[in-house]
């Protein structure tokens, strides 16, 4: 198949593609879920960050 | 020179990408582009370019140029490294450490990873340790980065790696000093873009110029089974098959001590070592917690996926088919400007079909005539190597043809090698002497194969590589040495933020000095990455998955599970892993003058040490967990919010 002859070599090659596709698969499926609303925590979490990145 | 070989038209669509990257960072400079405003401004970051920002991040010059360059001198069994690179880097990472590294860091209000693992365990030791240890090794990745594109600039410009090094390190250091250090989100997305178009295209040319994908992979399958190779005594059976699998005495093989060596290399070290310790990487980490919901990461996933087949997977089966190229393909024309014996070292201090040089004794070297082609114009000499004795020495050109067959220096010639990748990639060293050099081996197909609007294109997509790679490490080595060491140790808020400063310019010069020191032999880049790779992963893996995941993983099970990590891979590569072991120079005087304390056993000493120290981290976290007491309720309740 392929013209890999070595099945662990033709395992890879397909394993790279497959789990390329399982991720569009998962992206997709889920392109809309997982909405978080931003808390408290988050804000504050950010306004450090910026703090700390403008410091550098 | 520099100038020679580049037209004015190259040097401005260079310095056009240059402006147009300094522009984008200015902007977001000016403009607060960062992932952090869009957080606070309670806006979303495009999934794309969520994704090839962190893409960029995570694939340098060091996966393209080094890793694809091993992979055209032992073949197509490293994909099993994109394999991992994908469903671990990508998958695994974003649906199920993504989501509790961001809540985690916000609860926590961390924002490093060596301070999310410290505020985790109440620990200022651990925090200060995680810090400590990624501000001394992350030069060593830096260093992989920065010796990849060296490799592809001096290739290209038939300049001086040193030259090389020299220009590219003045470029990072800009860049980096004009703001890329803050990981603007959209300039990491044209640096990923580029790189994306740019392996499409190698790839696409390569299989055209193979005779497709089911043609290419069959003759590189053919071209395997031309033994013997020069690296068939550790094991090699072709580019298109896994190296011969076993361990300890391999019986009936011409080496038998040597004859599994190859398999364990590909899968222990490039393989398992990277692909498992990028879950730790601490400038992947932090990327996490810089979006602002799920769905974010959830997208992400889709567009991450494509994009590190694309990287790797392209430079992996690139490399590997290069040897189809210049084994059937490839031919040489130009002026024998000079014809002499010398020699060519293939590698050093490893077990494999050539005889060590009598006059150095640490290095394998083969004698070979050497042609001096002059093949630009330029009145300097491009090397080409033949075989002196046909039959003797099937590792290097026994088949090469030169035409006319009369032919005296001052001649025109057309050589067509018929070598393997590993052999066409040759850096001159000294008087009549070349030297093999796996990291030239995408770049010296580039140069040869490609048309030469390719070579910049590829240019640009090294730089976009290295760039977005190299600011984040700097990122991660400046507030590791000042945020996480010295503002724990002093408590000096406000001075920790020039330690950050002058952190990053150590790294800087110590990433140049490293590079400069190792221009590229042997497989430096795969294996300069993979130490960085392998020690976060069996001293922070355990407890960053512990800590993250699990409720009852305490700080003493933390601190005992990094310091185990971190000694057994000390231990290993100081003592065990021969060329880790050689290269630092202790085992020797341990054992006398052996490479490993093991290295009269077989197998042993080619075993990476993630394969020894990840599984005993891991083991000493849950068992010193579970003697200890479990953490208070009332923290564990702030790390991972309220139980639903």
């Amino acid at each position: 198949m392929l013209g890999i002859e070595d099945k662990y070599v033709l395992a890879a090659y397909l394993l790279c593609i497959g789990s390329a596709a399982l991720c569009v698969i998962y992206g997709a499926i889920n392109w809309n879920r997982g909405e978080e609303p931003v808390e408290p925590d988050d804000v504050r979490w950010a306004e450090e960050e910026k703090k700390v990145e403008e410091e550098l | 020179m520099l100038a020679q070989t580049l037209g004015p038209l190259e040097i401005i669509i260079v310095v056009v990408y240059l402006l147009a990257i300094a522009y984008l960072g200015w902007l977001g400079f000016r403009r607060t582009k960062t992932a952090s405003d869009y957080l606070v401004a309670g806006r979303k970051t495009h999934p794309f370019v969520m994704a090839l920002s962190y893409g960029a991040t995570f694939i340098s010059t060091s996966a393209i140029v080094g890793f694809g360059g091993v992979a055209g001198m032992f073949g197509m069994s490293l994909l099993w490294l994109t394999f991992l690179n994908i469903f671990v880097g990508i998958f695994i990472a974003f649906v199920f450490l993504g989501g509790p590294t961001r809540r985690m860091g916000h609860h926590l209000d961390a924002h490093t990873f060596p301070e999310l693992l410290g505020r985790r365990y109440r620990s200022k030791f651990i925090q200060m340790f995680a810090g400590l240890v990624i501000f001394l090794f992350i030069p060593l990745y830096s260093a992989a980065v920065l010796i990849g594109g060296c490799a592809f600039i001096a290739q290209q410009f038939g300049i001086h790696y040193n030259v090389a090094l020299l220009v590219f390190s003045v470029i990072i250091a800009a860049y980096v000093v004009v703001g890329g250090l803050k990981g603007v989100m959209y300039t990491d997305a044209l640096q990923g873009s580029i790189m994306f178009i740019g392996m499409i295209v190698l790839l696409i040319y390569t299989y055209v110029l193979v005779g497709g994908v089911t043609g290419g992979h069959e003759k590189l399958a053919a071209l395997g089974a031309d033994q013997p190779n020069l690296f068939s005594k550790i094991g090699f059976q072709g580019w298109a098959a896994m190296p011969a699998f076993g361990f300890g005495d391999a019986e009936g093989a011409a080496d038998p001590k040597s004859y599994y060596d190859l398999w364990w290399i590909v899968i222990s070290t490039i393989t398992l070592g990277v692909g498992i310790g990028v879950l730790a990487q601490p400038q992947l980490v932090v990327r996490f917690m810089t979006v602002r919901s799920r769905k974010e990461l959830n997208r992400a996933v889709l567009v991450g996926g494509v994009f590190i087949l694309i990287m790797t997977g392209v430079a992996f089966t690139v490399g590997s088919l290069s040897n189809v190229y210049f084994m059937e393909t490839e031919t040489v024309t130009g002026t024998l400007l000079r014809e002499a014996d010398g020699k060519v070292i293939v590698k050093r201090q490893r077990n494999i079909n050539a005889a060590k040089d009598p006059d150095n004794p640490d290095v394998v070297a083969l004698p070979a005539r050497l042609l001096y082609l002059d093949v630009n114009g330029d009145e300097t000499a491009d090397v080409h190597l033949i075989a002196s004795a046909p039959g003797k020495l099937q590792a290097i050109m026994p088949k090469a043809v030169i035409t006319p067959t009369g032919y005296q220096v001052g001649d025109t010639v057309t050589v067509q090698p018929r070598a393997s990748a590993y052999m066409r990639a040759l850096v001159p060293r000294g008087k009549d002497t070349v030297e093999c050099m796996t990291s030239r081996i995408i770049p010296t197909y580039i140069g040869s194969a490609m048309p030469k609007w390719f070579g910049l294109v590829f240019l640009l997509t090294l730089l976009a590589a290295a760039m977005s790679t190299l600011s984040s490490q700097f990122h991660a080595l400046g507030t590791a040495i000042g945020r996480d060491v010295f503002e724990q140790a002093t408590g000096r808020r406000e001075a920790s933020i020039g330690v950050t400063r002058i952190g990053i310019l150590v790294g800087i010069v110590i990433a140049v000095l490293i590079s400069y020191m190792n221009p590229g032999g042997g497989f430096i880049i795969a294996r300069a990455t993979a130490i960085f790779f392998g020690l976060c992963a069996s001293a922070f893996l355990p407890a960053f998955l512990g800590g993250l995941l699990f409720r009852r993983v305490t700080k003493a099970g933390a601190i005992a599970s990094m310091i185990v990590g971190f000694l057994v891979t000390a231990f290993w590569l100081l003592l065990v892993k021969d060329a880790e072991a050689a290269a630092l120079g202790l085992v020797f005087k341990v054992t006398g003058g052996k490479p490993s304390i093991l290295a009269d056993h077989a197998t042993w000493h080619v075993v990476d040490p993630i394969i020894v120290a990840l599984p005993a981290s891991l083991i000493v976290m849950i068992v010193v967990s579970l003697l200890t007491k479990p953490p208070a309720a009332e923290h564990v309740e702030r790390c991972f919010g309220r139980k639903k």
